[in-house]
């Protein structure tokens, strides 16, 4: 616990994720300006004034719309990441634990799954079942499932061998309840840091097919739609896409600094890195 | 040597094989029907019979992978439903541009971040190696559309060096700009972990032994140091080739870069579904082919890796 209150990079991120989770629970609840009623008195109003952060080419305000956007891209995140946590875990607890045919069989499928360059594979599915947001959190979720197993496999495979899991086997406990009660609660901290990390590149992943058109539909705004919306006012409203990158970079940095900081005072040697 | 190439490639079959099986069924799990996606409104029952025959369309699931398997070695990936024309012509038109994106960017890549990576880790704890280890978590969290549009932005807005999008070969002035776009979270990840490896290396007992001889600081980092740090290196380096890949996509729709990318999104757009499968499979056994590559550079970089597993 020492070395992580030491850390900057978990003082910084833990403070960038906990500003961005209090902006988005209770951000648009403060700032009370409209992020979907356009107002053509208000087009394209540079930062500063009545409109903090600017406004779009339809007049809306563009604080607002982050703010609102900030739920979108955070609940996505954190929805999906929750789905391949629960994939990727009962797999490789299964894989790590059971061993032979098992885990030949998962570890194959998750090769698999891994010989797909990721963010292609995401376009890929999402744009054959229909770009939505649902489809996009439920694709992001599911495919992401490979990555978790094999880093919680690798978990496993050490608990299984402690002295603890060998005495509840011995004592003739369940196999269900020695890999629930006994093994599972050992791979939390690893859980946290996959999670922390994850959702770092499920927020990128989020944003880039919303800017591919491919997530967010309009009206809803999330940050990758905020950007590609921007995109086409570079020139005269550089801070329509300016701001929501920068807040977008920002989250995620935050989520990855948290997640370092957690891998480092789980595993000083480092787990596989992010899986773009 | 040719016995380990020979196995990794006997290995790498079944890998090669459920990526065709997985592009294959992406699309026959899609709902609804593809002829009638394309023929419209107005069609005719036979017209489709026939559509649906030719396609395959009726048989069993594995006698249509069979038949897409066929195809495949003759190199047939179907037609376009859009266009009508076969889908393999236009990725060996677009997949050599993306690939000259992909190179660059790696050239890109490795040069910054190894060049960030030695510098950081030759003075550990320093401002410099702070700083250099601050822009690659940066570097990290910045998403690859947003990076291409800043770079658009101070380059091609605001100091009008460089054009803002297009395609001119290899003429640098338009490969510049998307390829530091695709480089930039792959130059971090480069950057870390030759840090991190050669901080590792560096406390060896054999790096000792350079120093005590006497040896220059450079020469020990350079000489000693820097290729047995390498070889997590390049691991980093082949599995960023598929980011290259899937960041290509984004890329090369904010640079108009005419490559498989943007063909996967325009077939995205119109829904045709043959041209995102065979761009996707294309894509994906390139991947597993670099990856087959970087497992046996280990065994090229590393002789204990060629003993160890003969």
């Amino acid at each position: 616990m020492k070395a992580l209150t030491r850390s900057t990079s978990f003082w910084i991120g833990a403070g960038l994720v906990i500003f961005f989770l209090l902006a988005a629970s209770i951000g648009p609840l403060l700032y009370s300006a409209d992020p979907l009623t356009p107002d053509s008195d208000a087009l394209l109003l540079e930062p500063g004034g009545a409109a903090p952060l600017g406004t779009d080419a339809l007049g809306r305000d563009l604080l607002a719309r982050v703010l609102v956007g900030a739920r979108v891209s955070l609940s996505v995140g954190v929805l999906s990441r929750f789905i391949a946590l629960i994939l990727g875990g009962l797999a490789g607890l299964a894989s790590g634990y059971f061993g032979g045919k098992t885990d030949s069989i998962i570890m194959r499928a998750a090769d698999l799954t891994l010989a797909f360059p990721a963010l292609l594979l995401l376009i890929a599915v999402v744009a054959a079942f229909g770009p939505s947001l649902f489809t996009l959190f439920l694709a992001l979720g599911v495919l992401g499932w490979a990555p978790v197993a094999r880093v919680i496999r690798s978990r496993v495979l050490v608990l299984r061998r402690m002295e603890y899991v060998e005495a509840a086997h011995a004592t003739g406990a369940g196999t269900l309840r020695i890999l629930f009660l006994h093994v599972l609660p050992g791979c939390t901290g690893t859980f946290l840091v996959l999670f922390s990390m994850g959702l770092a590149t499920a927020i990128i992943a989020e944003g880039s097919l919303s800017f591919l058109g491919l997530g967010a539909q309009p009206p809803t705004a999330s940050w990758g739609t905020l950007i590609r919306d921007g995109f086409g006012y570079l020139r005269t409203a550089p801070w329509l896409t300016l701001v929501p990158g920068i807040v977008m970079a920002l989250a995620v940095l935050g989520f990855n600094l948290l997640g370092d900081a957690l891998r480092d005072l789980a595993d000083p040697r480092g787990l596989p890195g992010r899986i773009r | 040597m040719p016995i380990l190439i020979a196995r990794r490639l006997l290995g790498a079959l079944p890998v090669l094989l459920g990526v065709t099986f997985l592009s294959f069924l992406l699309l026959y799990v899609v709902p609804g029907d593809p002829v009638q996606a394309v023929a419209g409104e107005r069609y005719d029952e036979a017209v489709l019979a026939e559509m649906r025959a030719e396609l395959h369309l009726d048989d069993p699931l594995l006698l249509r992978y069979g038949h897409f398997l066929a195809g495949l070695i003759r190199g047939d990936l179907g037609n376009s439903y859009v266009t009508r024309e076969p889908v393999s012509e236009r990725i060996a038109e677009t997949f050599p541009k993306t690939l000259a994106l992909a190179a660059a960017a790696m050239i890109l890549a490795i040069v910054i971040g190894l060049s960030l990576g030695i510098v950081a880790a030759a003075r550990p704890g320093s401002w410099i190696d702070r700083s250099a280890m601050a822009l690659a978590s940066l570097g990290i969290s910045v998403p690859v559309f947003w990076m291409g549009m800043l770079l658009i932005y101070f380059f091609s807005l605001q100091l009008r060096l460089l054009p803002p999008s297009g395609y001119g070969g290899w003429s640098p002035r338009y490969l510049v700009l998307p390829a530091l776009t695709l480089a930039g979270a792959s130059a971090a990840m480069i950057a870390r972990m030759t840090r991190a490896s050669l901080l590792e290396v560096l406390g060896e007992d054999y790096i000792r032994t350079a120093r005590a001889k006497g040896l220059p600081g450079w020469k020990v980092l350079f000489v000693h140091a820097l290729r047995n740090a390498l070889l997590p290196v390049v691991t980093v380096i082949g599995n960023d080739f598929g980011s290259y890949l899937g960041g290509a996509v984004l890329t090369e729709k904010i640079f108009a870069w005419p490559g498989l990318g943007r063909y996967t999104l325009d077939a995205v757009a119109s829904r045709d579904l043959p041209a995102i499968q065979g761009a996707v499979l294309v894509m994906a056994l390139a991947f597993v082919l670099v990856n087959l590559l970087v497992d046996l550079s280990y065994a090229w970089i590393d002789p204990r890796v060629r003993r160890g597993r003969a």
